[in-house]
């Protein structure tokens, strides 16, 4: 069977670690999906002739960060859970619909990220609308600088840090949050999320913008140097 | 380039989106200031570390929903 095949054929993609950059050289810090593999398309092709072991193959394969996607965007663990478990079934009896013009990830975490929006959307519903006008730039300018001393992270055990993420990414407005986690944990290009989410480029660039800002100030608090906490 | 422009630009110069010219004159900015300088660097090791994170591990009974609600559509779909 075609997808047994495949699923023996394991390829780590993942990168290896290297010795972090130069501080502030050209960094472009996107880097290769560490996602996809070379065998996706040979998966999708068999699960849309029918094959439904490749589509489960290519389902635990991605669970995992699909969960986490769903996890992030609604901060709430039953609606995470209902996105995501909504999303797979929905690509499943949508899988002929998959033109294969971009990745099948790719095209997963779209719908996962709209169950997830959706569900968002329900639950605050006077807290989160992508429409609104971008606002000005007075509020960009850091407010807080202190030195974070050489790889702050690494102050900091494994669960400690995750605990650490979640609490700083939770305090994110949503109509930030979630456009930080398509482009900068999901790795979509600012196209894809501006499609993903309907709304225009410059909006997704904004946003990321003062994602990025708003989550280095409040990161600031645990990795300024002298504190332990 | 003044520090507010090099703020507005942060995102394109971590993301490699700015033109030489814009890139060349943001860089500049940074060699003799150090405020910007720390916000450009602490900007990209908080990207670093959220795009490093790993996935969770699905907890047991969410996978087993999860699968049991994938055996009864292909089944449906079969049928």
């Amino acid at each position: 069977m075609l997808s047994a095949a495949i699923m023996e054929k394991k390829v780590n993609v993942r990168p290896p670690v290297g010795p972090r950059e130069p501080l502030s050289a050209p960094n472009p810090h996107r880097l290769p999906s560490r996602v996809a593999r070379e065998d996706e398309h040979l998966l999708v092709a068999a699960a849309k002739r029918g094959d439904a072991a490749a589509f489960e193959e290519l389902v635990s394969r991605y669970e995992g960060k699909i969960f986490r996607l769903t996890m992030n965007i609604t901060r709430n663990r039953e609606d995470a859970e209902d996105a995501m478990q909504d999303a797979f079934l929905k690509s499943y009896s949508h899988l002929k619909d998959f033109q294969e013009d971009s990745r099948f990830y790719t095209w997963l975490v779209r719908i996962a990220a709209n169950e997830a929006l959706m569900r968002l959307r329900k639950r605050r519903p006077n807290q989160f609308s992508l429409d609104e006008p971008i606002e000005g730039e007075d509020d960009l300018m850091p407010l807080q600088l202190e030195d974070w001393g050489p790889s702050p992270e690494q102050r900091f055990a494994q669960t400690e840090m995750r605990t650490i993420l979640n609490s700083v990414i939770d305090t994110l407005e949503p109509d930030f949050r979630v456009v930080f986690v398509l482009r900068d944990i999901e790795e979509l290009s600012t196209e894809e999320t501006a499609r993903a989410l309907g709304i225009s480029i410059p909006a997704v660039k904004s946003r990321l913008l003062r994602a990025r800002l708003k989550l280095r100030q409040k990161l600031n608090h645990y990795f300024r140097q002298g504190t332990t906490n | 380039m003044n520090c507010k422009g090099v703020i507005r630009e942060i995102s394109n110069y971590l993301d490699g989106e700015l033109e030489l010219s814009v890139r060349q004159e943001l860089e500049r900015h940074l060699e003799h200031c150090d405020d910007c300088r720390m916000t450009v660097d602490q900007t990209r090791l908080t990207v670093e570390i959220f795009c490093d994170e790993e996935p969770v591990e699905l907890p047991a009974d969410v996978k087993s929903r999860l699968h049991d609600a994938l055996q009864r559509k292909i089944k449906s779909k079969t049928n």
